[in-house]
């Protein structure tokens, strides 16, 4: 196992669901409830110092998983002074998809956030401005959701095609 | 300025010092190698707007170098690069804001048909929303390609009928009125 | 405000929307301004116009069908997107130390030729939009030249699809070397004729200079990455951090800024140009002779030739055509140094012949975000540089 991913059980503890490393990349799985302090730690801790958020998403497992952990919000850090990566991952249920929003630990967060909720309707509680981004206030769903088919159309604002 | 064999005859008759010909061809004549055109450039094709505007295929040749960026000052609208559904009210009220006559050049695969992007966010060709003169397909289209396009614009632009003016508004009903 | 005499003027708020369709943004952008005169109180930046459903369609593809919409992610770079994905996609498949010397290293030209042709662009696009028309037509001249490169590769001039899982779609073409050669020759002279007409330029500079400008520690909490990170005096590149194909092989600088203004990101991209010409040089005198593909049937197809000839290899080409080729399950994260920072492609796979995932970091949507914080209480006029230096890219942005 990796250093990062020993370094996180040991602080984080109970917060970890899960760990694994694949192909170089270190990964931990951490309860979403835990995840701002744990996000905060990550930023902040002298050994981990993950002062990037490279990169915010979303995964949706619809068919493959339970639906108590149908998404997964992914996060990617780095740390400029350690030169390391780390995926942090927490699953959300379909019934109640909404975490923490870190746009307090990272300002980049922000329109990754509203990004996740434009996709795929997951909601970051505490964001300051919680709305579509890269699609209008109009249009009903999440697209890449996977029961949302890639064919369905909806002429709202636009032309009907 | 296409003149029939009578009428050279007749020019020849009065000693070349009249011109004959239809008060149409004259204006479609002038017309055709003083385009303004509107960039509404989006996407890809841009860049290749870029370079069929710029020295090495030089869109000046064929009298539609001056880009006017106010839609009241163009007559050619060339809609350069995807449009989307979030896009589509804005080309709409462009095109609604150009005085008439006006022409539309579709620049791309994905302006003519949504090319690549059969999917919930991209409109199926502009002529959903608007009517369009020229279709130029390619993926960007090459500058040549444009060229040519441009080319058979002037052709149609030259045997126009003057009544076909004005064209109208955009036939373009959006469900949601923003 | 400080000003006594101007306390008796009445300031009130203007709002004004600056958007979608501007002559002097490139891509679609909508700014929401609220100005006290000409001063910027407040910004809101609106993005999304081009949104055409990348991931989704990835999703719907098989693993090869995704190449050509990498290309139009970030359209003025096409390789380094090819590049980015096939990397993540031989991460998955555990094949990233297999891959043909050879194919290293032209994927390595080709995403140092694209970065040259994407910082042309960018600075094409800047200083017409600054109303330096003559500049416009210089660097679209030498963008030109460096497409006749790319286009004698793939035959494309933009949207290359060149790069594939496992190698590429074809090799160099012959004469190769000489064409690049003569290019580049033309291209050094291009440059300092850039340099002339705008890095002593009054007009460019007070336009250009502190304006737009971030300071080291807000460019690292907006995960500002490339030119503009570097502009900010960051000395952080994916290429030395990390170095992924062949950049671990040959010598090259990374340009750093000090202020974080417009201006010293112009000067970081003018040297990329030609810290890139000095990477295709080198990856050039370096290139190694030998196959293009990787040597597993199940990765990449066989040659046309060999799937006329021989019985397997049609069944892989039929197999990997109508399947797609199969990756196992599991997920990657391959970060690469694009032209605007740090593209990353993030692919999960559940196994079989379709991404389940398949999210890009785009660099200049972090940049973008900034856009707000970067102009507020400057000048109405200084949106226009510090967006163009920004260089937004709706394909990479907006996805």
């Amino acid at each position: 196992m990796g250093r990062l991913i020993d370094l996180c059980k040991q602080k984080l503890g109970g917060a970890v669901i899960s760990a694994h490393e694949q192909h170089g990349d270190e990964t931990v799985v951490i309860h979403k409830d835990a995840m701002l302090t744990a996000l905060r730690w990550l930023r902040d801790d002298e050994a981990t110092k993950f002062d990037f958020m490279m990169d915010l998403t979303a995964v949706d497992y619809f068919g493959t998983r339970p639906r108590e952990e149908r998404f997964e919000v992914v996060y990617h850090l780095f740390s400029l002074s350690h030169n390391h990566r780390l995926r942090v991952k927490m699953p959300v249920a379909e019934s109640d998809p909404a975490v923490e929003s870190a746009v307090t630990v990272w300002r980049a967060a922000d329109w990754f956030e509203r990004e996740v909720w434009d996709m795929y309707g997951i909601v970051f509680k505490g964001h300051p401005n919680m709305k579509r981004i890269l699609l209008y206030e109009e249009f009903e769903g999440h697209p890449l959701r996977k029961d949302y088919n890639i064919r369905k159309r909806q002429p709202l604002i636009g032309p009907e095609n | 300025m296409g003149v029939t064999v009578e009428e050279k005859n007749l020019e020849a008759a009065l000693g070349d010092s009249v011109i004959l010909t239809q008060v149409d061809k004259v204006i479609g004549w002038g017309r055709k190698y003083s385009f303004f055109l509107y960039p509404f450039i989006t996407a890809c094709c841009g860049m290749e707007f870029m370079s069929a505007a710029a020295s090495r295929y030089d869109l000046d040749r064929f009298g539609a170098a001056l880009p006017r960026f106010s839609p009241r000052q163009a007559d050619l609208l060339f809609v350069v690069g995807t449009i989307s559904h979030k896009q589509a009210p804005i080309l709409n009220k462009v095109y609604n804001q150009m005085a008439e006559p006006k022409w539309v050049f579709a620049f791309g695969a994905c302006v003519c048909s949504g090319g690549m992007y059969n999917n919930y966010a991209t409109v199926q060709g502009i002529d959903t929303i608007l009517p369009v003169d020229v279709y130029v397909p390619g993926c960007p289209p090459r500058p040549e390609i444009v060229i040519d396009g441009l080319v058979k614009l002037q052709e149609l632009v030259a045997n126009e009928r003057s009544s076909k003016w004005p064209r109208g508004k955009a036939q373009y009903e959006p469900r949601v009125k923003r | 405000m400080e000003d006594k005499n101007q306390l008796d003027l009445n300031t009130e708020l203007m709002v004004l929307n600056m958007g979608p369709s501007h002559p002097a943004t490139h891509g679609t952008v909508r700014f929401f301004l609220k100005l006290d005169g000409e001063k910027i109180v407040h910004m809101e930046t609106e993005i999304g116009y081009l949104h055409r459903g990348f991931e989704k369609h990835c999703e719907n593809g098989t693993w090869t069908q995704a190449f050509p919409y990498t290309d139009r992610l970030n359209y003025c770079s096409a390789p380094q997107n090819n590049v980015a994905y096939a990397l993540a996609v031989e991460k998955l498949l555990g094949v990233t130390d297999k891959i043909p010397a050879r194919a290293v290293y032209i994927r390595t030209i080709m995403c140092e030729l694209a970065r040259m042709a994407d910082h042309y662009t960018n600075l094409a696009a800047g200083t017409l939009e600054l109303g330096a028309l003559t500049a416009f037509i210089y660097f679209v001249e030498a963008r030109e030249l460096t497409w006749d490169i790319i286009e004698s590769v793939c035959g494309a001039r933009l949207t290359s699809n060149y790069i594939r899982v496992g190698g590429l779609a074809s090799d160099l073409p012959e004469g190769f070397a000489g064409h690049v050669k003569s290019v580049f020759a033309k291209n050094r002279v291009f440059w300092s004729e850039f340099d002339k007409l705008l890095t002593h330029n009054r007009i460019f500079l007070d336009r250009m200079r502190d304006t737009g400008a971030i300071s080291r520690e807000d460019a690292i909490s907006f995960a500002f990455t490339g030119p503009c990170l570097r502009a900010a005096g960051v000395e952080y590149d994916v290429r030395k951090a990390s170095p992924y194909l062949a950049y671990r092989e040959v010598d090259f600088d990374i340009p750093v800024g000090t202020t974080g203004d417009n201006f010293d990101r112009y000067l970081v991209r003018m040297e990329e140009i030609n810290q890139s010409m000095r990477i295709v040089e080198q990856c050039l005198s370096l290139l190694p002779s030998g196959p293009i593909n990787i040597n597993d049937a199940s990765v990449r197809n066989p040659s046309k030739e060999d799937g006329h000839t021989y019985m397997e290899s049609m069944i892989f080409h039929f197999k990997n055509t109508i399947e797609g080729i199969q990756v196992p399950k599991g997920e990657s994260y391959v970060p690469t140094e694009g032209t605007n920072g740090e593209l990353g492609f993030y692919l999960v796979s559940q196994g079989g012949g379709k991404p389940w995932k398949c999210r890009v970091r785009p660099p200049c949507f972090a940049l973008t975000q900034a856009m707000g914080h970067m102009c507020t209480g400057s000048y109405l006029a200084d949106i226009i540089p510090t967006f163009d230096m920004i260089n937004l890219i709706g394909g990479e942005c907006d996805r």
